[in-house]
């Protein structure tokens, strides 16, 4: 049980919790995240561990309203508790000084990007951030994100804030402009898998965290596959960050969505039993 | 473990033992047909996640049942049980209607009898080497079902064994693992008097036999019995802490934990490496079976979904295989078949689980091997496969299974579940400095003592086996408590 000490609406259906764990706030580093479970019939669902504070013993999550266990953990309140959280799980990002990051984070991809650019800037790192999400209401963590960037590129879909335009103009802008080490993408899975194609064209190696489905996190499953080169790899305990340009995303996608059909029906029974009570 | 032979003999010539022996002769005895265990019907059963299969011996099946048993004065039955029960004496004794001391005889030996008289694999272990199978080409004494029998009546009674707990010694030793072996140890090391905490990974207390063996062969609240005992003795338990990731060893070494005992099993499952594996409908067993018994997918109100097929192939022949192909059948599959790469004859899963499986409809496609999985958009929608034949024997002594060049076949399906295995958990390994680890990825320990290279780090059950057997990796458990106590002990002393 893990009580939630700090509640804040971030946009429409996105929520910043701030949670009491404070053995994995201890031992967390960036690229981790946790696995949480809300009530006893609860799913298993991976969150990103944006950040933690040692002293007050807790870690931040950023949870978007999706399915039927996001919305259970978005409808708890400041002293209630998430049944079971574990972590942290995953391997961290291979932070080092590699000269001018870009960091490309597309809608909640804000979250689990944050202790990246916070990680790599304290390594010693140039970082321009590009934050993109379809309309101004959907950017996150824009404060956040700016003050630990060299630069910060706000981009929306339509236009609403900063430039107009899909992530990858704004990529091609700074790449046409200067010299890129590294380029790191987090977001919805087809803008990484678009991210990855841009920097392919100009030879920069690049990095993404897959958001794969899990189910226990600890590599028992085999759920959170993915092929990256020629192998098959699980995206808990391999990743969940890897080489963008050998992983086929393609079937990365479909996996995505290989529950979707079951996932609407829980999605609208929970609907429906929230409507009568 | 197992006694020698003069101590099973004078054990055996206890007054009342050679009383029973004298009441019914040995022709009698062998005359006697062996009891069936009732079961609930097929078409009942298979619609149903949690109604157990086997209904358990009535007190007088079991008694009859006991009665067949000879009190062999050379009791083979016990050089195949791999923990050594007494198993004369524990029979001996239901036959004369003292159950409570049966399931003393047994916990002598056993820590989880409920477990093991429902999914021990009796008809390769004691039952193979029962008297009526050895000499008399009959069916075995029904030792597993007698075992469950003992098992039952005790959690049904008000009566229990009373289990004896040292004074606290104060030492702190950690279990990485609520598997079998994990509960077992911790039941001895708390016996003796130490300070007990399991670490476990997952939301729920009890390894496989939470998240892999369904609740139609082997019911939670029979697992949770135990740990209730544990809890009772002074066990403390913390979930959601994976040893190496939440604290490391040597964190817990800080916080004054003396030794410890890894038990950490062999959670990954193995793939085949065939195109098409990756697509939506092909899984792994443990997924599966995680998703039905540990989180409840399938019914109402549970928030995992499960892909339910109509038409379900379940590659493979162990136990998981049986487990998964009759979780589909009662998930709702029209068609339900495994398919193996060796023969039916060849099959490694407990001969019970086949026989059940067949009574419910399951199809059993042999000599098959998938080669590749079809799909449409990114589903599965068939399987090719490759015919076997069986060639020469392989070192293991079983007829290797070689393709037969140019036959195949496409078997449409829409999930495929594989359960071809699983490799040792790696967290473990990869987390502590100075562990020798085979390279089958296990870890290394003295069979003697059970201690690994690292001094204050016992292993056993499936981390140093690889997928082996409950009662194995829980006679690991109270193997490693013994020796793990003797050291503490001389330590203490000196
Ligand atoms: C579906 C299925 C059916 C089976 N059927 C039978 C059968 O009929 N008969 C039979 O005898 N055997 C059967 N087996 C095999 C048997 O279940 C295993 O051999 C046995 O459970 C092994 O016990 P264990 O304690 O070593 O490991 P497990 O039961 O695997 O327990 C290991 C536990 O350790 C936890 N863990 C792992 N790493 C860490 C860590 N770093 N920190 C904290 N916790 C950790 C895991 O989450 C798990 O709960 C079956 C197995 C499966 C999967
Ligand atoms: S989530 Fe189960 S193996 Fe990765």
């Amino acid at each position: 049980m893990n009580k939630i000490v700090k509640k804040e609406k971030l946009a429409e259906r996105i929520y910043r919790l701030e949670v009491e764990a404070p053995l994995i706030a201890a031992s967390r580093k960036a690229g981790n995240f946790i696995i949480a479970r809300t009530g006893k019939l609860g799913e298993r669902i991976p969150l990103t561990v944006v950040d933690s504070d040692l002293d007050k013993g807790t870690i931040t999550l950023v949870v978007q309203e999706m399915g039927v266990s996001s919305k259970k953990i978005c409808a708890l309140n400041e002293g209630e508790y998430i049944t079971d959280l574990v972590g942290p799980l995953g391997r961290p990002t291979d932070i080092k000084k590699v000269g001018t990051i870009l960091a490309c984070a597309g809608g909640l991809g804000a979250a689990p990007m944050l202790p990246i650019i916070k990680a790599f800037k304290e390594a010693g790192n140039r970082v321009i951030t590009i934050l993109a999400a379809r309309s101004k209401d959907l950017l996150i963590l824009k404060e956040e994100l700016a003050a630990n960037s060299d630069e910060f590129i706000i981009m929306t879909d339509d236009g609403t804030e900063g430039k107009k335009g899909l992530i990858t103009v704004g990529m091609e802008e700074v790449i046409a402009r200067e010299k890129i080490d590294e380029c790191i993408a987090v977001g919805p899975g087809v803008m990484m898998k678009f991210c990855a194609l841009t920097t392919k064209k100009h030879n920069i190696p690049t990095m993404v965290s897959l958001n794969a489905i899990m189910v226990d996190g600890t590599g028992m499953c085999g759920a959170c596959r993915v092929t990256v080169g020629d192998e098959t790899k699980f995206t808990c305990v391999d990743g969940p960050e890897f080489d963008a340009h050998k992983i086929d995303f393609d079937e990365f996608l479909l996996r995505l969505g290989g529950y979707k059909d079951q996932e609407n029906v829980l999605l609208e029974n929970f609907e429906k039993s929230c409507k009568l009570k | 473990m197992k006694q020698s032979l003069d101590y099973y003999k004078e054990l055996r010539n206890e007054e009342w033992r050679v009383a029973l022996r004298k009441n019914i002769k040995a022709k009698e005895r062998i005359a006697k047909e062996r009891v069936e265990m009732p079961e609930v019907p097929p078409m009942v059963r298979s619609k149903s996640q949690t109604t157990e299969v086997n209904k358990g011996l009535t007190k007088e099946m079991a008694v009859e049942e006991a009665k067949r048993c000879m009190d062999c004065a050379n009791p083979t039955c016990i050089d195949g049980c791999p923990v050594g029960i007494n198993i004369p004496k524990f029979i001996k004794h239901i036959e004369n209607e003292e159950p409570l001391k049966a399931i003393a005889t047994l916990k002598e030996s056993s820590a989880l009898p409920a477990a093991c008289g429902r999914v021990c694999p009796q008809e390769k272990q004691c039952e193979a080497n029962c008297f009526y199978t050895l000499k008399l080409n009959k069916p075995a004494v029904a030792i597993g079902h007698l075992e469950r029998y003992a098992a039952d009546y005790e959690n049904n009674s008000d009566e229990k064994v009373v289990q004896e707990v040292a004074p606290s010694n104060g030492i702190k030793v950690g279990v990485v693992g609520s598997g079998p072996s994990g509960l077992a140890f911790a039941g001895d090391m708390v016996k003796f008097g130490y300070d007990v905490t399991v670490f476990e990974a997952l939301h729920e207390i009890g390894g496989v036999l939470k998240y892999g063996i369904p609740e139609f062969r082997l019911p939670n609240s029979l697992v949770d019995v135990e740990i209730e005992s544990l809890k009772r003795m002074g066990v403390k338990f913390e979930t959601n802490f994976i040893v190496g990731q939440t604290q490391t060893i040597e964190q817990l070494r800080e916080q004054g934990f003396k030794s410890f005992y890894v038990a950490s099993g062999a959670g990954l499952p193995r793939f085949m490496n065939i195109p098409g594996e990756n697509v939506n409908g092909v899984l792994s067993a443990n997924e599966y079976l995680t998703r039905v018994n540990l989180m409840f997918a399938g019914s109402a109100e549970a928030d995992t979904p499960v892909i339910k097929g109509k038409n379900v192939a379940v590659i493979g022949g162990g136990n998981t295989a049986m487990d998964a192909v009759r979780t589909a059948i009662r998930m709702g599959a029209e068609n339900a078949m495994i398919i193996y790469r060796r023969s039916l004859e060849q099959l490694p899963a407990r001969a019970e689980e086949v026989h059940h499986a067949k009574q419910e409809g399951v199809f059993f496609n042999t000599l098959k091997n998938p080669i590749e999985f079809l799909h449409e958009s990114g589903k599965l929608n068939a399987v090719k496969v490759q015919h076997m034949e069986l060639g020469e024997p392989d070192a293991s002594g079983r007829r290797r299974p070689i393709p037969i060049e140019g036959k195949t076949e496409i078997i449409p399906i829409d999930v495929a579940i594989m359960a071809i295995g699983v490799s040792p958990n790696p967290i473990i390994p990869n987390s502590v400095k100075g562990l020798d680890i085979s390279k089958w990825g296990t870890i290394e320990v003295s069979e003697e003592t059970r201690q690994s290279s690292v001094e204050d780090i016992y292993a056993g059950g499936d981390i140093v086996r690889g997928g082996a057997t409950v009662i194995l990796a829980m006679g690991d458990g109270r193997d490693a408590a013994a020796s793990m106590h003797k050291k503490l002990q001389a330590e203490m002393n000196n």
